[in-house]
């Protein structure tokens, strides 16, 4: 298609203007049509179909056959796009659904996910976005079977790939099918599978060159649909258009609704459902600072270790067109992260705050229950009201909330008109989508190009390699949809669980393996190799319900991992020789921005 | 890649790399203090307003991030003069 070839680079500002303008247009065209009468579910399945269509349009585009484009783009996705792409293929449906829910529900400690997933950043540019671009590689495995040799650490490499990148899919997939359940009317079950197909529609003809393009695209519907309702419901509650700077009296004014209304544990739980009981703005019980910092460790670590976010960079044209595309990536995401403690902030004044009406607690129980979002979202079962003191008062203990609602659902609370709620669930499906997407081209591509091209057989021709690559895709992606109709755990602590697996297995594989000359193989094996179980091991431990070493919870067993990691990688490496000559030479040029790549083009 | 390739001296490639590290290192202190310090005294930080905020709370959900930012875009701008003084820089 000619107009994805070198025309579309050049005009690529404007093909995104025209696309941003349209989909303004469309969200206008919506809105007219609710005015008109068109009822709130055709407004619903209108925004989702419509915006999938575009990516899916998008991908049918930009097919290929070549080796290079499959796999980075063919290495000519300019800095800014890059960083875009890298947004939306970094903020999930985790950020985007459940993340200010989290911090809706739990409070301060939550917020750790927000300042680890950014900080995340400046370790991935000071540490390995630039080296493993000058490295020249397809994939992270890639990286470390050439750097440390050998097909045993290839291997173990895609081992914790695969294990990390498939947990964070399968919550991919789960927030895809919440959205599709509550956006079209259809079974979770299903709703699952929907979202898959959409999801592969844009990843399967053109890899990593059609992914990186609609995620582009994904990452202007996500940020929009994030912002539009946020400026909403500052302005209906008087603080002005950019609540960012203007919100802190509602955050220290927190402090006594909760002191009003008293933060208790309900008198029965329900499963599966939260209430508030954590404040807002301040820590609070035992280790509380310590287990900030390790859940934001966790997750910084983990942020610099995750392929799919590594291998963006991958497609850039040069070293210094990454580290560019690393910072606009930490702008583009500090978008929506800077805003998700403000509406979390919003939202529960707009249920707390008696002055405003659409206050529900202290109200009647009768009236809340009839209000129209309780009984919408208690219908599928995500919200519950119950009288649990019997005095016919909603407390606040007895509203019941899944914290992975509180996103969807925020335009309903704030009485927005229902094109807004369109609005974010094409956002959600877009983020989730465009994770979701990236994940698994980043497992079938470690599987595709380093356990079948490089280590099973190695003499397969290019149309053989992109096949498997695609057909695994296929086999991924049904896995993990069917995993995820099972609902094993919730978005968020899914997502935790795939950042505390990469961190434990390649964190210090990577790093170490630029920033330390001596690094050898047997220790690059070590350290992802014990590192690896034992944090799993740790997880197993924990979940199970062994009681947490030092507060080290199943949200942070990457610290009992990367520990275990350093320790091995560093220990292994001592005590056996230092690489040869070849593989230190490798290093030096790793470190140098100019000079041929180490791996070969069409390697 | 660059055609002007020009093959470093094993001196210069020392000196290069030692100023990477320290401003990777400088970088990395700075990324301490806004990720793992400022949490730790949250609570004290608190008792100051900023803004309207709780100065602490206004670090974790605003402050860090922007340094983030901040720190990124820096980082790149001394890394291009590096790469530049060394003539390394690779487009």
């Amino acid at each position: 298609m000619a107009m994805i070839k070198g025309a579309f680079l050049d005009n690529i500002g404007r093909v995104y203007g025209i696309y941003t303008g349209g989909f303004i247009a469309f969200i206008i065209l919506m809105a007219i049509l609710e005015q008109m009468g068109v009822g709130a579910d055709t407004i619903g399945i209108l925004f989702v179909a419509f915006t999938i269509a575009i990516y899916a349009l998008i991908g049918w585009l930009s097919r290929t056959m070549e080796v290079d484009a499959y796999y980075v783009a063919g290495r000519q996705v300019p800095a800014v796009y890059n960083g875009m792409a890298t947004a939306a293929d970094w903020m999930s449906g985790a950020s985007f659904v459940a993340l200010a829910g989290g911090v809706y529900f739990g409070g301060y400690g939550y917020m750790a996910f927000i300042v680890g997933w950014t900080g995340g950043y400046v370790l991935v540019n000071s540490l390995m976005a630039p080296y493993l671009r000058k490295f020249g590689c397809y994939t992270v495995p890639d990286f470390v079977g050439t750097r440390y040799g050998g097909n045993l650490a290839r291997f173990c490499a895609v081992v914790v790939l695969v294990v990390a990148s498939f947990t964070y899919v399968t919550a991919q997939i789960n927030a895809t099918g919440t959205i599709a359940a509550r956006a079209l009317h259809i079974p979770f079950s299903y709703g699952v599978w929907f979202g898959l197909l959409g999801i592969l529609l844009c990843s399967m003809l053109g890899g990593m060159r059609a992914v990186t393009w609609t995620q582009v695209a994904q990452y202007i519907v996500l940020i929009i649909a994030y912002l539009v309702p946020v400026i909403w419901m500052s302005n209906a509650q008087g603080f002005g258009i950019i609540p960012h700077f203007t919100y802190g009296e509602a955050a220290a004014g927190m402090a006594q609704f909760e002191a009003q209304y008293g933060l208790n544990p309900p008198a029965e739980a329900i499963p599966g459902l939260s209430v508030l009981t954590t404040p807002h703005t301040g820590p609070v019980g035992d280790l509380a600072q310590w287990k900030f910092v390790t859940l934001a460790l966790c997750m910084m670590a983990g942020t610099a270790s995750l392929p799919h976010i590594l291998m963006r960079y991958f497609t850039t044209p040069s070293v210094r067109a990454a580290r560019k595309s690393v910072a606009w990536s930490l702008l583009f995401i500090f978008l929506l992260y800077f805003t998700a403690p403000a509406l979390a902030t919003l939202t529960k004044l707009q249920l707390l705050d008696p002055s405003l009406p659409t206050a529900i607690i202290g109200k009647s129980i009768e009236e809340v229950q009839n209000l129209a979002w309780i009984q919408n979202w208690s219908d599928v079962g995500f919200l519950a009201v119950v009288d649990q003191n019997g005095d016919g008062i909603l407390q606040l203990n007895e509203f019941f909330m899944r914290p992975d609602i509180v996103v969807l659902a925020t335009p309903e609370i704030a009485g927005l008109p229902y094109v807004i709620s369109g609005l974010v669930a094409a956002g959600g499906m877009a983020a989730a989508m465009s994770t979701a997407d990236g994940l698994l081209l980043a497992i079938a591509n470690a599987l595709s190009h380093d356990l079948y091209y490089k280590i099973i057989d190695p003499k397969a021709d290019t149309a053989v390699r992109l096949i498997v690559a695609r057909v695994l895709l296929l086999v991924i992606g049904a896995a993990a949809a069917l995993i995820a109709s099972l609902q094993l755990t919730g978005i968020l602590g899914a997502v935790a669980w795939a950042f505390c697996f990469a961190a434990s297995g390649l964190f210090f594989p990577l790093a170490l393996g630029v920033w330390w000359k001596r690094a050898n193989t047997a220790g690059a094996i070590a350290g992802m190799v014990f590192g690896f179980t034992a944090g799993s091991a740790y997880l197993y431990y924990v979940y199970t319900g062994g009681t947490p070493w030092m507060g080290l919870d199943h949200l942070r067993f990457g610290i009992v991992g990367m520990a275990t990691s350093l320790v091995a990688m560093v220990v292994v490496t001592l005590l056996t020789p230092a690489p040869d000559e070849e593989t230190q030479r490798m290093v030096d040029e790793t470190r140098v921005p100019t000079g041929p790549a180490i791996l070969a083009a069409k390697h | 890649m660059s055609g002007e390739h020009a093959q470093l001296s094993d001196e210069a490639r020392d000196r290069y790399w030692s100023k990477t590290r320290s401003l990777t290192i400088v970088v990395l202190v700075l990324w301490f203090f806004f990720s793992l310090v400022i949490p730790w005294f949250v609570s004290s930080l608190n008792s100051v307003t900023f803004l309207g905020f709780p100065l602490g709370y206004y670090m974790i959900a605003q402050g860090s991030l922007i340094a983030f930012v901040v720190l990124i875009f820096f980082q790149n701008w001394r890394q291009d003069q590096i790469d530049e003084e060394f003539g390394v820089a690779d487009d």
